[in-house]
């Protein structure tokens, strides 16, 4: 029998078959931020095994509270830098080259077709993108990665999720993906790998595809997962192009991960987007979702477009689209917060920034901050956020807050009208603007 | 093998996730048992008190469907470590939090709604024992009953060990 593209990853990189159901893999790359890497480390260091299995391996960052806010997070910082300076960790990223790790590690190209990932953060299935295996995992699966480069799994099985039709005016990956997680529910997936395929898929770039595997852990999955091809190779043709000749062959050569023909699926799901409007969440669940007409008019206090979901040049763009010309509402705070320094600097190049600015948005550095109530916009009891983030939890930006999460463009318009709105009203104005 | 069980508190409801388990703003703390004071501070939960007397003295947490979802923190198993809870029973958990407990040689059974019911059913007063010989949990509530349990071969492995860094050590 055939195999999918998960299946193909774990054979190449078995390590061990401890008992029938689990595979212990190899790993090609382990990332670390500080929040959930300093016990890891202090674990180590306390145990007298204070070593990396491969220092070319692990890239560290400071990202989710950076500048530091206060000695506690201060503190966590410094013992992430110290380790990495310690263990001759030459990709470590800190103030003035860190952003969010799940935008920052890809743009490095760290991140390659075929490849098994590990982080101490749930959002690592973002990563999936790019055809590789990139699953979150906690602080002791963490912390063996660091000190052995393995990490153990159950066989992946996978949903293959099939996305066809055209997406309107206004409507994004995000929107698709809320969408998806409603039809499965917040543990549809749980223990799968969802891997997304069809033309939908084919025509989004890389930042899209980022956007649609990051939250596949909302819907309970270990990872999500996109076929490399060539829109992957040119994102990473910078970085790989000593390994090909071309671009064709790199195209060629990620076709051995492609899953089989006559592969095993546990499950599938078909999706049109035809039609399909701009989604967003309700309630504390990212399953609670619903088309934007239905939360229409829903006021909100304040609008924070970035994060590991949708802080990427794109979803910049899509936003300042709508905001370009316009000023947000009094009644609502903006917050902008570039997912990474070459994000931050290309939208400065384009004059996405200055609209931003202009239409009344405050510009944070990169960080993960607010979106999970650790800085940079914590929201006070009873406040409302329309939020391009991954989690509506309650409590989630702040305890007692509200967090409706949407695409960058709804964000946006909302942002400007100070409740919730549909952006393609804004976006068909832009063009007979244009026009 | 560490016997697990003992005073039992049920949380009614699915999808509590790890949010709940241990807010982020205590995500900042370099030593577990800075967190034990805050366990299930956000919890949502129609007349759940974080600081009841019972919860206090739970050995085990008895719960719902795909508990411990979202974040994938450690932090949300050491908050149980540390209240010296190192039992969950549900009727399923979210991948990273089941993992990340017996990556802690800490115990999660899943099962049935049904068994789940029945447990609850026992009321308030409820105590859990685990055989992991015979893979039974005994539950002794307003009466006894039992619930025979499967627990996947590596996770087992995992329990006898204490843990997965034992585990790997040893054989890696």
């Amino acid at each position: 029998m055939g195999q999918t593209i998960a299946e193909k990853i774990f054979a190449a990189h078995r390590r061990d078959t401890p008992t029938p159901d689990n595979v212990v893999l190899n790993l090609d790359v382990v990332l670390c931020h500080e929040i959930t890497t300093p016990i890891a480390i202090n674990d180590l260091v306390a145990r007298g095994m204070d070593r990396v299995f491969d220092p070319d391996k692990i890239k560290a960052v400071i990202d989710h509270v950076t500048p530091s806010k206060d000695s506690k997070t201060a503190t966590q910082a410094k013992i992430v830098r110290e380790w990495a300076h310690r263990h001759r960790i030459k990709d470590f990223f800190d103030i003035g080259a860190n952003g969010v790790c799940h935008a920052l590690f890809p743009e490095k190209g760290f991140i390659r077709p075929g490849y098994t990932v590990i982080m101490g953060d749930s959002h690592t299935c973002t990563h999936g993108a790019f055809g590789a295996f990139a699953a979150g995992v906690g602080t002791t699966d963490l912390e063996v990665g660091i000190l052995k480069g393995v990490c153990s799994f159950r066989h992946p099985e996978t949903i293959k999720v099939t996305i066809t039709g055209t997406l309107g005016n206004g409507v994004y990956a995000k929107d698709v993906i809320l969408h998806i997680i409603k039809i499965l529910t917040v543990n549809g997936a749980t223990d799968k790998v969802m891997e997304f395929v069809g033309p939908v898929v084919d025509a989004m770039s890389m930042e899209a595809r980022m956007t649609l595997c990051n939250m596949a852990i909302e819907a309970g999955a270990t990872c999500g997962i996109c076929l490399p091809d060539r829109v992957t190779a040119a994102y990473l043709w910078p970085f790989i192009q000593g390994d090909y000749a071309t671009l064709d062959a790199a195209v060629a050569d990620f076709g051995k991960w492609y899953s089989d023909a006559d592969a095993h699926y546990a499950g599938t799901l078909a999706v049109d987007v035809a039609g399909l409007a701009p989604q967003v969440t309700h309630g504390f669940k990212p399953d609670e979702v619903m088309d934007v007409s239905a939360l229409a008019g829903t006021r909100v206090d304040q609008v924070y477009i970035g994060s590991c979901t949708n802080g990427r040049i794109e979803d910049l763009r899509e936003a300042a689209a709508i905001l370009a010309g316009r000023k947000i509402a009094a009644s609502v705070r903006g917050i902008l917060s570039p997912a990474t320094p070459k994000v931050y600097n290309q939208a400065m190049v384009e004059g996405i920034i200055t609209t931003f600015m202009e239409a009344g948005f405050c510009v944070t550095n990169p960080t993960c901050g607010a979106c999970l109530g650790m800085s940079n916009g914590v929201l006070a009891e009873g406040e409302v956020c329309a939020s391009t983030t991954n989690r509506n939890f309650n409590g989630r930006m702040g305890k007692g807050g509200m967090v409706h999460l949407m695409s960058p463009a709804t964000a946006a318009a909302t942002a400007v009208t100070g409740v919730i709105t549909d952006p393609r009203p804004f976006l068909q104005q832009a063009k007979e603007v244009k026009a | 093998m560490k016997e697990f069980g003992g005073p039992a508190f049920v949380l009614d409801r699915s999808d509590i996730n790890t949010d709940e388990i241990i807010p982020a703003k205590y995500l900042t703390e370099n030593s577990k048992e800075a967190l034990a004071p805050h366990m299930l501070e956000d919890l949502k939960l129609e007349g759940f008190d974080p600081r009841a007397e019972k919860l206090r003295q739970a050995r085990a947490i008895v719960t719902r469907g795909n508990f411990g979802c979202g974040s994938s923190r450690e932090h949300a198993v050491w908050v149980f470590e540390k209240n010296d809870i190192d039992l969950v029973v549900g009727e399923s958990f979210a991948r990273i939090f089941r993992q990340n407990m017996f990556n802690c040689g800490m115990l999660a059974i899943e099962l049935p709604r049904e068994d789940i019911d029945a447990i609850i059913a026992l009321g308030p007063d409820l105590t859990l024992a685990v055989d992991l010989e015979k893979n039974v949990l005994m539950a002794q509530g307003s009466h006894k009953a039992a619930f025979a349990f499967t627990l996947n071969p590596f996770d087992r492995e995992l329990v006898r060990a204490g843990g997965w860094l034992a585990f790997a050590d040893a054989h890696y």
